[in-house]
């Protein structure tokens, strides 16, 4: 089915930049454009939704050029979820940011850049064409290198040094990988790619999905390519690094889910062996994350480690290769981007409480602040995997899938690493909320506010809290909603008639 | 014509790969800068050999004789990208000049915070760690008797 909607994520949030820069000298104007403009994206991203789940896929042609001439948009139900949950979750995070007074977001460029970045992860989720995707990549990278480095100080430039030398080398690994691809088959729409890579030599098939893996491993942080990770993403301003922690990994998830289920599917010609390497990945990343946050005292850099663990259990999923473990891959993706920005935006609320985010100088939060504590909680322990919350649905979902495969010690490394990251949770819950400071904070505590923190600021966290526990109140709607989803994604002809046509084999 | 541009790629990775693994930030720029020319150049040739202008005006034959305008189009894309982050890449390295007074990398502050905690963990107790300015691995080559 074929509709022009597609577009509007993009293009509505990149007008609404332009807008922004133009009424630049009035910030109320600019958070006005910035609302009005990720409102409408929310809106037309739910209608997506729930046409994609009605009719199967939906594509529009860029221009009217048939494919695969032209940029194809193409939307399934795996990226119609990832574009409501991704817009809802940058509504909300600009609404925290509106809230949270800062000199990094007094400068005129804050909300066109943050624009643009929506537009950015909306055109990742939305292009059917691999080229066009490094596009929607680039534009979202080049917002997010200004966001981190916003205010020049020494510790942004520093770390944002790190995050755009490495960001740059992946992206010059994509352009290699979609030449060598290009220069092996004649194009870079992937319905069209998903067709001829299946005549290609095996070998030279495993090398493309070896070296997109890099590409996008790079993005999602996977073992072994996770390292600039934890020293970048925390010295951002709060809602920045909500956003990035929680949506710009996830878009690399994306990208991998989509370029090995569409391209590189297993099971033709001996592809075991690569199987296997992702959950041998998946193992090494959950491990690795979860063992480097232990070592850690600042709270923003313990929940950057686990962003990296958590990213294993999305890998392992997909790595299963069979519905019931990508559809868990699928909750487990749109879970994680809920809850792991609730966290970024509680540590953003300690920030601005204590003066700081370090275990050691802050404490006794629990006594001064309840509703901070509160709003910690429920993320916490869901992101711990413990019953009710939707981080143990998400994991029960997991290790089913794990078990019914008879793959025993991926699921013991899967809950091993639960445990591990429950204690991570205990020491944040022991050195913010309990106990007393041992250090001076870098500021002085903000202790005015009465429900903790400025009010716009505790309502957007507020709401991302109640939305993660709605995911485990519907969890059987949504858990259909990804099998439907997991089985598109296994399904990839569906995929590649909607777009070629009627010409595809 | 096509083994000169797949050297001429080669050279540039090369190059480019050797300068980004230094600790001086302007050499990691002008590396960067290299890699994407490599890759860009990796793009046209992607493209297949040399024909005629894809401009279709009867001057030459069959569809074969056109070169594939499509990978100069990926290319032309690509360098206006590299440019631009490029640019913003010499912005940050000019800031962190104007903070630091040198453009050397230094490893990351938490990571020598927590490199700092085990030598304090360790059965020699706490040390003299000398200049905090020196990376951790020094820091650990101090550590050993």
């Amino acid at each position: 089915m074929s509709t022009p909607l597609l577009a509007i994520p993009v293009v509505v949030p990149i007008f609404g930049a332009a807008l922004s820069i133009l009424v630049g000298f009035r910030r109320e104007l600019q958070r006005l454009v910035t609302i009005a403009a990720l409102s409408v994206t929310v809106v037309v991203s739910i209608i997506v939704l729930i046409r994609v789940d009605e009719h199967g896929h939906l594509v529009a042609n860029s221009g009217g050029w048939s494919p695969p001439l032209g940029i194809a948009l193409v939307v399934d139900r795996f990226a119609a979820i990832m574009l409501v949950v991704s817009t809802v979750v940058l509504l909300i995070v600009a609404i925290y940011a509106i809230g949270q007074a800062g000199e990094e977001r007094e400068r005129v460029s804050f909300h066109p850049l943050y624009l643009v970045l929506a537009a950015g992860v909306s055109a990742s989720f939305v292009t059917g064409d691999l080229f066009n995707l490094f596009v929607a990549f680039e534009m979202m990278l080049a917002a997010s290198y200004v966001l981190i480095t916003l205010g020049g100080r020494p510790d942004q430039v520093h770390a944002g040094m790190t995050y755009v030398v490495i960001s740059l080398v992946a992206s010059t690994l994509f352009i290699t990988s979609l030449a060598l691809l290009y220069a092996a088959t004649g194009t870079v729409n992937m319905a069209d790619l998903a067709v001829r890579l299946a005549d290609i030599d095996p070998a030279l098939r495993h090398g493309f999905s070896i070296m997109l893996l890099i590409v996008f491993g790079i993005k999602a942080g996977l073992f072994p390519l996770f390292f600039w990770l934890p020293d970048s993403y925390p010295t951002a301003p709060g809602p920045v690094t909500a956003i990035f922690a929680g949506l710009l990994t996830k878009v690399g998830v994306y990208a991998i889910i989509r370029t090995q289920t569409l391209m590189f599917p297993p099971g033709d010609g001996g592809a075991n062996w690569g199987d296997d390497l992702l959950l041998w990945v998946a193992a090494a990343t959950m491990i690795v994350g979860v063992i480097g946050a232990i070592a850690q005292d600042d709270m923003k850099r313990i929940l950057a480690f686990h962003i990296i663990s958590q990213i294993g259990y999305m890998i392992m999923g997909l790595g299963l290769f069979t519905v019931v473990g990508v559809a868990a891959a699928v909750f487990y993706v749109i879970h994680h981007i809920v809850v792991k920005t609730a966290l970024f935006l509680v540590a953003g609320l300690v920030d601005h409480r204590a003066g700081s985010s370090r275990l050691s100088s802050v404490g006794g939060l629990v006594r001064s602040a309840p509703i901070i504590a509160a709003l910690f909680a429920v993320p916490a322990l869901s992101l711990a995997g413990l019953p009710p919350f939707s981080g143990f649905l998400a994991k029960f979902a997991l290790v089913d899938a794990g078990l019914s495969q008879g793959l025993s010690a991926i699921v013991a490394v899967a809950l091993a690493v639960g445990l591990f990251t429950l204690f991570s949770m205990t020491k944040i819950w022991t050195g913010v909320f309990w106990g007393s400071a041992e250090t001076e904070p870098e500021r002085a505590p903000q202790t005015t506010d009465r429900f903790g923190g400025p009010p716009l600021m505790v309502l957007a966290t507020l709401s991302l809290v109640a939305i993660s526990i709605g995911f485990s109140i519907w969890a059987g709607p949504i858990h259909e909603l990804s099998q439907r989803a997991a089985e598109d994604l296994l399904n990839p002809a569906g995929y590649i008639r909607a777009i070629l046509g009627e010409a595809a084999p | 014509m096509s083994l000169a541009l797949a050297a001429v790629t080669a050279i540039l990775f090369a190059a480019g790969t050797w300068l980004l693994l230094q600790r001086r930030l302007t050499r990691i720029i002008i590396g960067i800068g290299l890699l994407g020319h490599g890759a860009n150049l990796l793009l046209v040739t992607s493209g297949g050999r040399a024909g005629s202008p894809p401009v279709i005006d009867g001057s030459a034959g069959s569809p074969a004789e056109y070169s594939d305008p499509l990978p100069q189009a990926l290319a032309l894309t690509a360098i206006v990208i590299t440019f631009g982050v490029t640019a913003f890449l010499l912005a940050l390295g000019y800031r962190s000049w104007q903070i630091n007074r040198d453009d050397k990398v230094e490893d990351d502050l938490e990571d020598r915070i927590v490199a700092r905690l085990n030598e304090l963990d360790g059965p020699e107790g706490p040390i003299d760690d000398g200049d905090p300015d020196t990376n951790e691995f020094e820091v650990e080559e101090d550590a050993q008797p």
